[in-house]
């Protein structure tokens, strides 16, 4: 027999149909026979639908252009670091 | 108007990673909001948050070339985000470490306090705006190690894997993690989501 602190413990990984075939009939019974238990299922499973997607808030756009910012500058010292490489292994080249 | 190019991660990243910026700047576009709301979670605080969002990236950008494509770019971007939040949480409490893996657990049964009905649709009880504020609230109210594998897992909809693997934790940490998360969200919007008139003792 489970008990309402059993049902508790396996509450989530019953909502999300990973326990395993004879878990799941002894959860079944007993959210079918215990109405506390089956409140917290069912508003735990409502909790689940109004997150689940959730898109995150907009960046405040303070936020976006100081990160773009940091990107741009960052991009452009990489860039630099690179045409310098390139120009040091062309006069390697050229004088090796 | 031209429908936008759906979001293809690896190919942004393969572009990316052979010196394509504005390949990476279309991954920064998709996934700032996240990270964001991520950091913010987890630091608490807008400031902190603000860091974060800009050394995570800073930090993808110049180590691309270490990215190998053995996980997803996001999960390893998050993992990124989440010791960059951590390390900002350290600063903060210099007498303690922190991390996502201490055992907060205290082996202390998940609690139920509040047994009321919802209404079937409860989101439709509010605007839009009143539903963000909710919920949005109701999650930063939640320990980081709670709210981080909340969003990841229930809100991004992230695997169980996935979710360990971003946020550096085991598999059974993801999972007691998330049902004391799921339970404490539950207990907190319960509040708002109620069904009016109902006599609580009736279910008693």
């Amino acid at each position: 027999m489970l008990t309402c602190k059993d049902f508790l413990r396996q509450v989530s990984e019953f909502l999300d149909g990973t326990c395993d075939q004879a878990m799941k009939r002894d959860l079944e019974k007993h959210v079918n026979e215990c109405p506390n238990c089956w409140v917290v299922f069912d508003t735990t499973k409502k909790t689940l639908k109004v997150f689940k997607g959730m898109e995150p808030k907009e960046l405040p756009s303070a936020i976006r252009d100081r990160l773009m910012n940091a990107l741009t500058k960052k991009m452009a010292a990489k860039k630099c670091e690179r045409s310098h490489q390139d120009s040091h292994e062309h006069s390697e080249a050229a004088t090796s | 108007m031209p429908e936008p190019a759906p979001f293809d991660e690896a190919a942004l990243v393969a572009r990316a990673r052979s010196g394509d910026d504005s390949a990476f700047g279309d991954l920064v576009n998709h996934y700032e909001r996240r990270i964001f709301r991520l950091a913010k979670n987890i630091t608490q605080n807008d400031e902190d948050a603000e860091d974060v969002l800009q050394e995570s990236f800073m930090k993808a950008y110049g180590h691309l070339d270490t990215f190998h494509g053995n996980s997803k770019f996001y999960t390893w971007l998050v993992r990124i985000a989440v010791n960059e939040a951590l390390m900002k949480l350290r600063k903060r409490k210099t007498d303690k470490t922190v991390s996502l893996d201490e055992q907060l657990d205290t082996g202390e049964d998940t609690l139920v306090r509040e047994i009321a009905v919802w209404d079937d649709n409860p989101e439709q009880l509010y605007s839009q705006d009143e539903i963000r504020e909710i919920l949005d609230k109701a999650v930063a109210s939640l320990e980081p190690i709670y709210s981080s594998v909340f969003q990841l897992r229930d809100v991004e909809e992230l695997s169980t894997e996935e979710t360990a693997e971003a946020l550096n934790i085991s598999v059974p940490a993801v999972k007691s993690r998330l049902l004391r998360a799921r339970l404490q969200l539950r207990e907190k919007l319960t509040r708002f989501f109620q069904r009016k008139g109902d006599d609580v003792f009736a279910y008693l």
